[in-house]
């Protein structure tokens, strides 16, 4: 009979959910989002508590808030280790390799035809393979992940960005040639405000690999600070909900970090089509 | 005209080239980066023997060390031929079978993502309270690094007692549902109003609809997504192998290779997992171009 309540409040969220949708507003749009949210971690409470389940295999998200709310110290340090220096420093010293490249490959058919391909093919590999070797090269502390991150957001910001810059259509393009602008100025005020819906579309795809580069990375061989060595040494002393912490971490890094990106995202390309509020 | 552009078509020498000479700069560049960064313990050694190298020497030495910093792609050439060809496939040595646990993982947890994808779209489509509660949840789902959540999935399933191939495909799975259910609710919402009209038009039942022109407007999203989904079930395997201790598979070899700093080994396990990327993606790829041109969409 332990089961009523659960599948009760699961029903009764539903019901409500498929009532509020039927508005469609921004208002209940919200609701329904964070209803369905929230239903799942009551559930996920409910469940862990009712059937007993032991936090080694799934601790309740009352454990994990109160295992995060004890560990802000550790959380902050391997916060600051991992995501400040290893992903943030790695991401933008990738990114900004991968526009000076774009901008290169732009002038050069030859190498465009050359390296693309090569660029497209490197981007599907699986590229947290090169995590030991650089670990060796780079050392332990944060230079090695940040390297890793570097290589990783390096190809798909490249492809996206030689992408941005060819979009320009013929027509801008010669009327640009008829006012006598020099390459610095068609690039300036033509082809890269052009890109930038493209550039950032490279730059949001890569938030997430970003963090993921430098987590990985920690698995073979960190200082004794970072999310990835917490969570790997924490799963070893089976304190399951630090690790659920780390999680909690990453998840709230990883959405802020692609909520910023958005947002700049937002303000650079207004003109856009995609940036208009539109009905879908 | 020359021999190649008979075998494969005018302008064929027109697109390799420069993809040729791109490759060969690269193989070129890492010749010498080999030759550098080796360097310095070629050197050390022959300061500690008293002896005094040519360049000649130096250059030799550096291509053939053992544990090189940065091994010649020759060696990993050689690591590679012996892992896959040098080795019984049963051997613990052979990257065929490591490959190969790889390899099942990736197809199992790309099985599971891409139909948990591909049902969750048609929930989406066809239920409005579906795409409101579920998508956003979906989407922020995605900013969780997951790969850092691999090590506890896998603890998680060994307390259960489930080991083995499954823990991996999970995560494997959960990397390679949310771009099929991105490109599944795309596509299966390409069709028009006109199109949805005339459907109407003819009295078809929502089944109708879903089967004569949602599904089959949707393919061609559902394969741009599945190249992607299978590249980025592989790199799930690879890590969810790499913290649990696992002795098989590409990652564990990779970790293997790391804490004895074998490079030699290392690069090959790298190379056997692009190799093995790349081969998944172009089967998807023939896959793609036979079902599109069955059914008459290929362009």
């Amino acid at each position: 009979m332990s089961a009523l309540p659960v599948i009760a409040l699961w029903l009764g969220a539903l019901a409500l959910n498929t009532w509020l949708s039927g508005f469609d507003t921004r208002a209940t749009r919200l609701a329904v989002a964070l209803i369905f949210g929230a239903t799942i971690l009551i559930l996920w409470e409910m469940i862990v508590r009712i059937y007993a389940i032991p936090p080694v295999i799934l601790p309740a998200p009352s454990q994990i808030g109160a295992s995060f709310a004890a560990n802000t110290a550790i959380l902050w340090t391997d916060f600051v280790q991992t995501i400040l220096k290893g992903a943030l420093t790695g991401w933008l010293i990738g990114a900004l390799a991968a526009v000076l490249t774009a901008i290169v490959i732009d002038r050069s058919p030859f190498l465009q035809r050359g390296l693309l391909p090569i660029g497209n093919f490197v981007a599907a590999l699986p590229i947290v393979g090169i995590a030991p070797i650089l670990v060796m090269w780079f050392g332990f502390d944060w230079q090695s992940k940040a390297a890793v991150v570097v290589v990783m957001v390096f190809f798909p910001i490249l492809v996206n960005m030689v992408a941005g810059l060819a979009a320009t259509d013929p027509m801008q393009r010669d009327l640009m040639a008829t006012w006598a602008a020099p390459y610095g100025a068609s690039l300036w005020k033509l082809r890269l405000p052009a890109a930038m819906p493209f550039l950032f579309n490279g730059l949001k795809i890569t938030t997430t690999l970003a963090l993921i580069g430098a987590i990985v990375a920690e698995f073979f061989g960190s200082p004794t600070k970072g999310m990835g060595f917490r969570s790997s040494t924490a799963v070893g002393r089976l304190d399951l909900p630090l690790v659920w912490g780390e999680i909690l971490v990453a998840a709230i890094a990883g959405s802020l970090f692609y909520g910023i990106v958005a947002l700049i995202e937002k303000k650079v390309t207004f003109w856009h089509p995609s940036q208009r509020r539109q009905r879908g | 005209m020359t021999e190649a552009a008979i075998l494969f078509g005018p302008g064929a020498l027109g697109r390799v080239l420069p993809i040729l000479t791109v490759l060969l700069a690269i193989v070129a560049i890492w010749y010498l980066a080999a030759v550098w960064m080796n360097s310095t313990w070629v050197q050390d050694q022959a300061a500690r023997a008293d002896t005094v190298l040519t360049t000649g020497d130096l250059v030799r030495q550096t291509l053939t060390l053992e544990r090189p910093v940065l091994p010649a792609p020759h060696q990993v050439a050689m690591g590679l031929w012996e892992g896959v060809a040098g080795q019984k496939i049963t051997s613990k040595r052979s990257l065929v079978w490591h490959g190969w646990v790889t390899l099942s993982a990736t197809l199992a947890g790309f099985a599971i993502g891409t139909a948990a994808g591909i049902l969750l779209a048609v929930g989406i489509v066809h239920n409005r309270a579906m795409d409101q509660s579920v998508m956003p949840w979906a989407v922020a789902s995605q900013t969780v690094p997951i790969l850092a959540i691999a090590p506890m999935v896998i603890v998680v399933f060994a307390s259960m007692g489930v080991t083995g191939l499954l823990p991996k495909a999970m995560i494997a799975a959960w990397l390679s549902f949310f771009p099929v259910l991105v490109g599944m609710v795309k596509g299966l919402r390409t069709p028009d109003a006109m199109q949805l009209d005339l459907m109407h038009s003819w009295n078809a039942s929502r089944r109708q609809q879903f089967w004569r022109l949602r599904l089959p407007s949707s393919l061609p999203y559902l394969f741009a997504s599945l190249k992607v989904a299978i590249a980025a079930a592989l790199v799930g395997t690879i890590v969810g192998e790499l913290p649990a201790g696992a002795t098989s598979g590409l990652g564990a070899r990779l970790l293997s290779g790391s804490y004895y700093g074998q490079t030699v080994q290392i690069w090959s396990a790298l190379f056997a997992a692009a190799i093995l990327a790349a081969i998944l993606v172009m089967l998807i790829g023939v896959l793609e171009r036979l079902v599109l041109h069955r059914m008459g969409l290929a362009r």
